[in-house]
């Protein structure tokens, strides 16, 4: 054991200790803010500079006005198609909304005219408009005073209150779990795949160096690929508990110093305009900041380092066991497609099924089965998930190491003293089989 | 010492080890020979406990091997390295405690080799930045700094440019001096012949010779004399092929079931005989003749 505490502690330092650590887990937490500040910034300043874009309107009709926005004015002056378009190709006009006598009860033939491809957000914006104009004026027919229609329309915002096992009430906010299950369930993934390739990566080093021979006349190749494979995941872990630290201070002062709005809150905002269209304007930010004070951080973060720990654990050892088959990093390429799969399987899970419906009966599955819990669960955590399928989850995810770890050993023992072979599927299901 | 008896490993589609048994005495230099794929290096393993053998054992000093003999037993092998982004005092102190010396232990032992092999200064650079001879040095110290009581060199000398040969060659002597049990893995007849007092060819799995140097020699003497007659008062016979030297005529002339002294007393009857001496097999001759003979099997 004693020697396994010794590889891991040189997998350990000669890691930490190099400088790119140090730079990548400082700058990393800050460059992402950085990144997303600066959008927001880019975007205020272009909202506020771009001139009001102006926009013909031929309503033959004559049923439509159409509202002017911040950003978009319309304009009526044309009686003829042609002239209207003449004046968005002499670039008086941004564009030209053409509204041609149309059936109410299936309005078609509506055209937009412009030089440029309209913004999906123009296109939604004048949808929207019209929809409402036209579904106005079939309540008209129907004989519904405007004025009551204009006191029928109400901003409405559900509050989402989970209720604990004791009663206890939770503010919960669809559009913060959304972005936290995203954020925990991408980072595994990204962890796993970035510490999988140095574990690889350390393993075709010590081979084709031949260093491994003298190590495993000191120790036993199973000792010395659990040491690395440990000495790596402390690696991990170190950088997720700094990055806990770093976001910790860094949010508090931050929220301090504006009284408000997390950074990355208002990038995600502006990323996926249905998230920002889904948070009605006024007092959200408060609400936002309760339910991200209302979140059990202590139980996310624990989640997190169990998860991340047994996934990188279980395809650690897959990672290693590639490394230990292959003399030189290219020919590793043909045995990563069984490991990347379950991978991609499971991040595609997490935006198809998991952050959709995190308890539908697939987002259960993936965040059971160990080759996908690790990622598909994180993506659950936020929402709350019943103990039972986390005991479930986290069994099978140790299971899963352990079966890993076992197969991987096989190999690895083989491996890492084959020299100019080039080991294909059969050749590892023999070295799988073989005894010794 | 070492004592191995009737030795079996066999791998998926060859068999690398017959029935191998091998005694190899204590403080001696064992040389161990044979072609590439005779089964040195599975039997080198074997010894480093890396692989287990089907069959047969393996004792040292009288007990089966065992894992705390990871600590008895230095192991250079034939295809070596360090890391390369590790400093050489890291290094040394990471391989030592891995063989099982305690820190303290290791560091004085480390400062002491460092100093003997003249690369002190360089404890702090990495070995990417060493000249290839400096990182030879720093491998050697790496096999032998936790004073192992058995040093097993597999081709210890590849690679090594003449200077830095002589300097190992001379710290294998050392060792073996102080007790220290050798056994060098090797082509390079010539060091086997300077270092070695006691060999073992393998050849296709199985021991087909082993013994001092000089029994192997002389179980191998093709017996042989060469031959310088000066003066010759009658013509010499010309199948024996002579040829004229300058002073003498010579030539090489089998026993055919003679005694020496027999063919000698014949020889005199031609004139005189300056040259009178058995051919001895130098052992790379040994060797390529043991290897052809058993390809012919």
């Amino acid at each position: 054991m004693s020697k396994v505490l010794l590889v891991i502690q040189r997998e350990y330092l000669a890691r930490v200790k190099k400088k790119s650590f140090l730079i990548a887990t400082i700058l990393t937490p800050l460059i992402f803010p950085a990144i997303m500040g600066v959008f927001v910034w880019i975007a205020v300043q272009e909202k506020d500079s771009q001139s009001l874009r102006i926009i013909e309107v031929l309503d033959e009709t004559d049923l439509f006005f159409m509202e002017s926005s911040e950003q978009y004015a319309f304009t009526s002056s044309v009686e003829e198609v042609e002239e209207g378009k003449k004046m968005v190709q002499d670039g008086e006009r941004y564009g030209f909304l053409h509204i041609p006598k149309l059936d109410l009860k299936s309005p078609e033939g509506i055209q937009f005219y412009g030089v440029e491809n309209p913004s999906p957000s123009l296109m939604g914006y004048l949808e929207g408009a019209l929809k409402r104009k036209i579904e106005d004026q079939k309540l008209y027919a129907q004989g519904i005073d405007p004025k009551v229609l204009k006191e029928l329309r109400t901003d409405v915002s559900v509050q989402s209150i989970t209720l604990g096992e004791q009663g206890e009430e939770k503010i919960n906010n669809a559009n913060v779990n959304y972005a936290i299950g995203f954020l925990s369930g991408i980072l595994i993934y990204i962890f796993i795949f970035v510490y999988g390739n140095q574990i690889m990566q350390g393993v075709i080093e010590e081979k084709s160096t031949r260093i491994v021979e003298i190590l495993v006349s000191s120790l036993k190749p199973f000792q010395l690929m659990m040491g690395k494979i440990m000495g790596i995941g402390a690696v991990g872990l170190t950088q997720f508990l700094i990055w806990v630290v770093l976001i910790g201070t860094l949010s508090t002062v931050v929220m301090g110093v504006l009284g408000m709005q997390m950074p990355q809150q208002q990038a995600m905002e502006l990323a996926n305009p249905e998230f920002a269209q889904a948070t009605p304007d006024s007092g959200e930010v408060t609400e936002i900041l309760q339910v991200i004070s209302g979140i059990d951080f202590v139980t996310l973060v624990l989640c997190f380092i169990v998860y991340f720990l047994g996934g990188y654990l279980l395809y650690g050892a897959l990672f290693a066991a590639i490394g230990s088959a292959v003399d030189a990093p290219a020919d590793a390429q043909q045995f990563m497609f069984p490991i990347t799969i379950p991978l991609i399987v499971a991040y595609m899970g997490l935006f198809v099924f998991i952050l959709q419906d995190p308890t539908s009966t697939t987002s259960f599955w993936l965040s059971v089965v160990p080759l996908t819990s690790p990622i598909a669960m994180m993506g659950r955590i936020s929402y709350g998930v019943p103990f039972w399928e986390l005991a479930l989850s986290m069994g099978l995810l140790v299971a899963g190491f352990l079966s890993t770890t076992w197969l991987a050993g096989k190999i690895y023992r083989i491996g890492i003293l084959m020299h100019g072979t080039k080991p294909t599927y059969k050749i590892l299901w023999k070295w799988i089989k073989a005894s010794q | 010492m070492l004592q191995i008896a009737q030795l079996n490993k066999s791998y998926e589609n060859h068999q690398a080890l017959t029935e191998v048994d091998l005694f190899v005495p204590k403080g001696v230099v064992f040389g161990l020979l044979g072609p590439n794929g005779a089964g040195k290096t599975t039997l080198i393993r074997i010894v480093n406990q890396i692989i287990e053998q089907d069959s047969g054992s393996v004792e040292l000093d009288g007990k089966v091997l065992s894992p705390d003999d990871i600590r008895k037993i230095g192991y250079l092998p034939e295809e070596r390295g360090l890391y390369k982004k590790m400093k050489v005092w890291d290094q040394l102190v990471y391989f030592s405690r891995l063989k099982g010396l305690s820190e303290s232990e290791a560091k004085i032992q480390i400062k002491h080799w460092l100093e003997k092999l003249d690369i002190a200064t360089w404890k702090d650079k990495k070995i990417e930045d060493l000249s290839k001879g400096m990182a030879q040095k720093v491998q050697f110290i790496s096999t032998i700094v936790h004073r192992p009581s058995l040093l097993i060199l597999d081709e210890p000398f590849s690679g090594f440019d003449p200077v830095n040969a002589e300097i190992i060659k001379n710290e294998i002597l050392e060792l073996k001096a102080k007790g220290t049990t050798v056994i060098l893995s090797t082509h390079r007849m010539e060091s086997v012949e300077l270092l070695c007092d006691q060999v073992a060819m393998i050849n296709k799995s199985r021991k087909i010779l082993d013994g001092t140097i000089r029994e192997v020699k002389r179980s191998f003497r093709p017996e042989v004399f060469q031959v310088g007659i000066a003066n010759p008062t009658q013509d010499l016979p010309k199948e024996w092929v002579p040829k004229f030297s300058g002073d003498a005529w010579e030539f090489t002339l089998p026993l055919s079931g003679k005694a020496p002294n027999q063919l000698l007393s014949e020889l005199m009857e031609y004139g005189d005989v300056v040259l009178f001496r058995e051919q001895i097999p130098s052992m790379e001759e040994i060797f390529i003749h043991q290897v052809k003979a058993s390809a012919h099997e």
